[in-house]
């Protein structure tokens, strides 16, 4: 490929408080490439992306834009100038239509206001051509996510970017949307418009990116053509050390099959989502729990933890059934929840460390509602060590954290309570390499302790490295369940496959 | 060489961001103070100090009930009518209107602070556990209150003279200090161990932060919003109290009218975001204590009252600008 560069972010320097965030970084991007930015949390990849599309200003530097120096005080002027940002958490408005969403600020105008039918129709001649059934008057909100991060593509496409940033789009979407939106990334590549891919899923990264660079602690490692790396060596340079020993490890042995059935789920059925699933899992286990998405694993474990009392069926803890109101119920038996959702379940962003670790234990530490701080203080210095939370002061805010460590300190919120269950759903999505494969060596770590782990992941891999044993439910129902050597992507995925063809027989 | 500086004084900038962020209501206080000394000869003295202190206390009660509110990602404009029952409803006991509970000033104060808190009540159950929008339910509140304090002594004002009841608003204690300062400084140091040592203090936070990420914690947050209104309530009952023990009467018409909005000017001039989240005390306490000055140096300048609006509504923008969340 001939070196004609869209992008040339030259020697951008970018200090925060006490943070060098950005240490004289290079970055280019040739036209009509798609290129892979990759570094682990806090390596500086969101942050160049800011000053890029004028979110932060840098402190050094030079951004040129088709040759021409450029510099935005606002995103307002880099999307002027053709750059256009997919964000990882979707930045569109839930209650306005998919039309209103992609003509959002370009709305079209006829002589009495806003051209409805003209929108309408251009709206849904975009997303036809996208491969995407959608009504496009609805509201967003009654779509899920996946059409949501095809809407704000649509929107992308229609802006007729020069530049297209996407920050972690495929986060929440399955593999047939992920396909989907590759093509939809290969078309704009045919049209001359370069795309920045960050992504913490390898496998993405070299089935689409043309180029990778590798930032670490705010400096650049490489920038490379992607033909010429290989997954261990990109790893590698991420973590700044030999990949070989994270990314295989061994899980523990578990020989519990004779110890007692600590928690179960009988036939649960939630009236939408669920539809008589039931398992058990014993003390110490790490049960997986697979599905696709919309299977029904989310909605179960908000049911086991009393986030959802209307269900019939029964849970039942060491052998005695219950019934929560709420998830304080289901904390004073001890269970733990630490969501998918981060953001909107998980975090209190402007309290600190301190305050969202011990959120949920505070009842325990206090005496007629006073706070011991002395021991709160331990309990926070305990965690921070013991998982390795990256900060300078427990007293700093926990946004301005990185996922990664965000996603410890919300782990440990729970682990301090000292749970006797605890369900993690998707607790390695969207973090990166390096804290993933310390959290799941914490999993290990906690069912070495005799706490049992339901493990609810969408990545089969993950699911294979740390579960002694795996149940598949399909439509809230179970289909299946593997233990020992049967225990493998090849047969979660047969087992999802013929659940499915089963399905279709039974239609039919 | 340039670079360095250029970068040393970005910094700067940022930490005086910072610092105006934290000090800033310190500041406009004091600057308010020196711009009174110069305008009028006769504000520096001690009693222009004790007649602050004893003014603001109204404001300076409703305001830390606000905050605590507004800290959990609500608003509460009633307290000005809550205020009024309350004033009224006291002076009714101690005048014998209400004859079952007769007319000590114990009992009235009691009987007016638990008429206070069942108002606090209705907000409380409106707004958790039938997630009605706080405005609403106080806005209802705001407008039937007034309407309650007005008809409960057929409109017209109590009067009560010569009663131990006044006495409490007009006692200095030594002869000098008066008692309000020690009633003002009791109630800061109570919402402030409530914030920063409590459970409920916590919660309050979290709830304006993440409502549910807070449940998903295990945190009881009906019962938290319950006691939140209840609370702003019984300040403003107090409040009411304080402000008719001073007049030595109790008119349903005057008591607490705007105060709601000066209870929420105080907030946001001290730095509260009217989102919810962390609730700046000291920045309310000195919020309180800017809207009341502006009062006084209006009235001791004889400039029009209406005015101290209007600079009311200046010191707001200022403030709320000067703490906005800066981007970097």
């Amino acid at each position: 490929m001939k070196d004609n560069y869209l992008l040339e972010m030259k020697q951008v320097d970018k200090r925060f408080p006490g943070v060098h965030a950005l240490d004289h970084v290079d970055f280019r991007v040739r036209a009509g490439e798609i290129h892979g930015l990759m570094g682990e949390n806090g390596a500086g990849k969101s942050t160049l992306m800011k000053v890029l599309t004028g979110l932060y200003r840098m402190d050094e530097g030079e951004i040129r834009l088709a040759k021409k120096a450029v510099s935005f005080d606002r995103p307002l002027d880099s999307q002027k100038a053709g750059i256009s940002t997919i964000y990882q958490e979707i930045n569109l408005i839930s209650y306005l239509s998919i039309a209103e969403n992609i003509y959002l600020g370009r709305e079209i105008m006829n002589r009495t206001g806003i051209d409805w039918k003209a929108i309408n129709q251009g709206a849904s001649e975009i997303l036809e051509e996208m491969g995407v059934k959608a009504d496009v008057t609805q509201p967003l909100c009654t779509y899920g996510t996946a059409v949501q991060q095809m809407v704000a593509i649509a929107r992308v496409i229609f802006a007729q970017a020069k530049l297209v940033v996407m920050d972690e789009p495929t986060s929440s979407l399955d593999e047939k949307e992920v396909a989907i939106l590759f093509r939809q990334m290969h078309k704009l590549k045919e049209k001359g418009i370069s795309i920045i891919f960050i992504s913490h899923r390898l496998d993405e990264v070299f089935e689409i990116c043309d180029t990778v660079t590798v930032l670490k602690d705010g400096k650049l490692v490489s920038e490379d053509a992607i033909k010429n790396l290989t997954k261990l060596e990109l790893v590698s340079r991420m973590i700044g050390r030999d990949a070989t020993d994270v990314l295989k490890r061994k899980k523990g042995q578990f020989e519990g099959e004779q110890t007692e059935i600590l928690f179960e789920v009988q036939q649960i059925d939630d009236g939408s989502k669920l539809h008589g699933v039931s398992l058990g899992i014993r003390r110490g286990e790490i049960l997986g729990l697979a599905g696709l998405l919309g299977s029904g694993r989310t909605e179960l474990a908000k049911v086991i933890f009393g986030d959802n009392p209307s269900y019939t069926g029964k849970l039942m803890i060491d052998g005695k059934a219950v019934h929560w109101k709420a998830p304080r119920d289901a904390i004073t038996h001890k269970l733990a929840y630490c969501s998918e959702d981060r953001k909107a379940e998980g975090v209190f962003p402007h309290m600190s460390i301190r305050e969202n670790l011990t959120m949920a234990i505070l009842p325990g530490i206090a005496r007629g509602g006073v706070v011991d701080s002395k021991q709160q203080k331990k309990i926070v210095n305990e965690y921070i060590n013991r998982l390795s939370i990256k900060t300078s002061d427990p007293e700093q805010l926990i946004r301005n954290l990185s996922g990664g460590n965000q996603q410890k300190v919300l782990l440990s919120r729970w682990l301090c309570m000292e749970p006797g269950f605890i369900i993690l759903d998707e607790p390695t999505r969207g973090i990166d390499i390096g804290a993933k494969s310390e959290i799941e060596m914490l999993i290990q770590d906690i069912s070495q302790r005799g706490i049992s782990v339901l493990l609810i992941s969408s990545e089969l891999e993950e699911l294979v490295r740390n579960c002694h044993r795996v149940v598949v439910i399909r439509d809230g129902l179970n289909i299946g369940e593997l233990e020992g050597d049967a225990l493998s992507e090849k047969g979660i995925m047969q087992t999802i496959a013929q659940a499915v063809t089963q399905a279709e027989e039974d239609v039919g | 060489m340039k670079g360095i500086t250029a970068k040393k004084q970005q910094r700067q900038s940022f930490e005086l961001q910072l610092h105006l962020q934290k000090y800033g209501t310190i500041y406009a206080f004091a600057a308010l103070i020196i711009i009174n000394m110069l305008l009028n000869h006769n504000f520096a003295s001690l009693g222009t100090l004790w007649n602050l202190t004893i003014q603001v206390l109204p404001t300076m009660l409703t305001s830390l009930g606000m905050v605590l509110v507004i800290s959990s990602g609500g608003i509460d404009i009633s307290v000005g009518s809550v205020m009024a029952i309350s004033a009224v409803i006291s002076g009714m006991v101690l005048t014998g209107k209400v004859p079952v509970v007769g007319s000590g000033v114990g009992i009235a104060v009691a009987f007016a602070l638990l008429c206070a808190m069942l108002l606090g009540l209705f907000n409380g159950i409106l707004i958790s556990y039938f997630k009605i929008q706080p405005i609403i339910v106080t806005l209802i509140l705001f407008i039937a209150g007034r309407g309650i304090a007005q008809l409960l002594n057929a409109g017209g004002t109590i009067v009560f003279y010569n009663n131990k009841f006044t006495e409490i608003a007009l006692y200095r204690i030594g002869g000098v200090v008066p008692i309000q300062l020690f009633i003002s400084l009791f109630f800061v140091l109570v919402i402030i161990f409530l914030l920063k040592k409590t459970t409920f203090g916590y919660y309050i936070q979290a709830i304006g932060e993440n409502p549910r990420a807070s449940r998903l914690s295990g945190i009881r947050t009906t019962g938290v919003l319950l006691s939140i209104y209840v609370i702003s309530a019984l300040f403003a009952g107090l409040a009411g109290l304080f402000e008719s023990s001073r007049a030595s009467c109790a008119d349903p018409n005057s008591i607490g009218v705007l105060a709601e909005l000066d209870a929420i000017a105080a907030v946001a001039i001290g730095g509260t975001s009217m989102s919810g989240g962390k609730a700046h005390i000291m920045g309310t306490v000195f919020g309180a204590l800017i809207i009341q000055l502006v009062s006084i140096m209006v009235n001791m300048n004889n400039i029009p009252f209406a005015y101290s609006r209007i600079f009311k509504a200046v010191i707001i923008i200022v403030a709320v600008y000067l703490q906005r969340e800066k981007r970097s």
